[in-house]
């Protein structure tokens, strides 16, 4: 919901403090998915997450979160899809370009980023959305991805979300 | 390269060190002299001598011509096509692609073919939405965007690899280009976004249009705090506007472009407004030139190119240099 979507990024700083608690016991968690099986999971922990995030991000579920890196302001709610914005054709009342009754999600990345103890990770250059993972839990993958059980050598460019 | 064949005006440059491509464009740059890019309007025809008659009026005073790709989300004649005309007559080229046409694989295609081809340069956009264009009804592909295509052909050329890791065999030795907005909101934030381009791989820059110089003179300060000049050269966009009236068009249907009141009102209470428009052009030019880390302009002239080579003469930017190009050369080469 795009009021609530405009709250979150005012509040970064408070999303960022629950999102590194919920990091936290993801991570811890990982054993346990491990024994229930992540296969198992993926379909009940995504629509959990879609519910959670949809309400709070109007997130899309790219699979591969990276709320922490851009203000608390979902990236795939640009009509472009930018991983790494703005582009140049923000309003000069700082609306979108495609759409403008609603305001850039980038505008609001990097005020967002300004509130939170780690915003400098805005600087982070993304790499592209992976469509195949379109629709996928972001949480279990970080769980699998920083979880005990990982494999030290798989290396990652995934954020936490 | 010269030993004793004709020398093919297609041919790139010999390799110097310490530079990514073989293009006339970053030899200029790196040589420390102001550099003129000017944007070629792509025809909306099949016929080859349009993108020649147009290119032949920027040449002589232009060290690399754009070829836009679908700007303003409308149809023209693409990118590789006029590269394509222009590489196989020796013209230096900057091929412009937006990310909003094509995904990742015929984007790492075309970077491949127009390498081939002779381009030298390539500048990464993500580019306007089709909202904009004549063509609302498309769908916006948006597969990469500008950083992400950065880093796409900065691995392709320096790792010798596609995204997908498969090696390439030759890479495509090009300068990689990119474009920043200081005029658009959030305007404290625009030279950070610029060095997160530069760390991307951007090696210059082409900015949007600038009217507002004072605007202009803060970002550049922000820029070279962030050590930005230092690493990517700057070119800023101008342009003339033919009259108050296609100022305000522009302001208000071309996403990005920021004319200020003051502009508007000046070219209102001129006599000649498209005097006055080009005028203004050349005033801007001077200013933009004593900014500290300004590398050059970029002439965007919106169906007045006529105007391109009277303004950067009348500016007096390249008065130390000789045209490489003279006018019937050029006819000759383009005619043969």
């Amino acid at each position: 919901m795009y009021a609530v979507r405009l709250w979150s990024v005012r509040h970064a700083r408070l999303m960022e403090r629950l999102y590194e608690a919920l990091e936290r016991t993801l991570v811890a968690l990982d054993p346990a998915f491990r024994r229930i099986g992540y296969e198992r999971l993926a379909r009940p922990v995504a629509a959990v997450e879609r519910t959670v995030k949809g309400l709070l991000f109007d997130c899309k579920m790219c699979g591969r979160c990276v709320l922490s890196s851009t203000g608390m302001s979902c990236p795939m709610n640009c009509p472009k899809n930018l991983r790494n914005g703005p582009c140049g054709g923000v309003r000069a009342d700082g609306h979108c370009e495609v759409k403008p009754a609603m305001k850039c999600v980038w505008v609001q990345a990097w005020a967002g980023a300004g509130r939170m103890a780690n915003g400098g990770a805005i600087l982070d250059l993304q790499q592209p959305v992976e469509h195949s993972l379109q629709g996928s839990s972001a949480w279990l993958r970080i769980a699998r991805e920083k979880g005990a059980g990982a494999a030290p050598a798989a290396g990652t460019t995934g954020k936490p979300a | 390269m010269n030993d004793g064949r004709l020398v093919d005006p297609g041919d790139p440059l010999p390799p110097l060190p310490g530079h990514s491509s073989r293009g006339r464009l970053e030899r200029v740059l790196r040589s420390g002299r102001f550099a003129v890019t000017a944007e070629l309007n792509p025809p909306d025809s099949a016929d080859p001598r349009d993108v020649y008659d147009r290119a032949l009026v920027l040449s002589e005073v232009c060290d690399a011509i754009n070829a836009t790709d679908a700007s303003g989300a409308n149809t023209h004649m693409s990118s590789v096509g006029i590269c394509s005309l222009l590489t196989r007559v020796g013209y230096a080229v900057i091929m412009q692609i937006s990310c909003r046409d094509r995904n990742r694989i015929a984007i790492q295609g075309d970077v491949l073919g127009a390498a081939a081809m002779g381009v030298a340069n390539i500048l990464c956009l993500t580019g306007d939405g089709v909202q904009v264009g004549d063509q609302p009804g498309a769908k916006p592909v948006f597969d990469l965007d500008s950083i992400s295509l950065l880093q796409t052909i900065r691995t392709m050329r320096d790792e010798r690899r596609f995204l997908s890791g498969r090696k390439i065999t030759v890479p495509p030795q090009v300068f990689i280009g990119a474009a920043a907005n200081p005029f658009v909101p959030p305007e404290d934030e625009r030279a950070r976004h610029l060095g997160k381009k530069i760390a991307a791989g951007a090696q210059f820059i082409q900015t949007q249009y600038c009217f507002d110089v004072p605007r202009l003179r803060r970002f550049m300060m922000q820029a070279r705090d962030r050590g930005a000049t230092e690493k990517a050269f700057i070119l800023v966009g101008v342009g003339p506007l033919a009259s108050a009236r296609a100022a305000r068009w522009m302001r208000g249907n071309v996403p990005g472009v920021h004319v200020p009141d003051a502009v508007i009102d000046r070219l209102e209470g001129a006599a000649n407004q498209k005097r006055e428009g080009k005028q203004l052009c050349i005033d801007l030019i001077q200013e933009i030139r004593e900014i500290e880390g300004v590398a050059g302009v970029h002439v965007m002239a919106y169906r007045q190119e006529e105007l391109v080579s009277e303004i950067i003469t009348a500016s007096g930017i390249m008065r130390d240099r000789q045209p490489r190009l003279p006018r019937r050369a050029a006819k000759e080469r383009t005619a043969s």
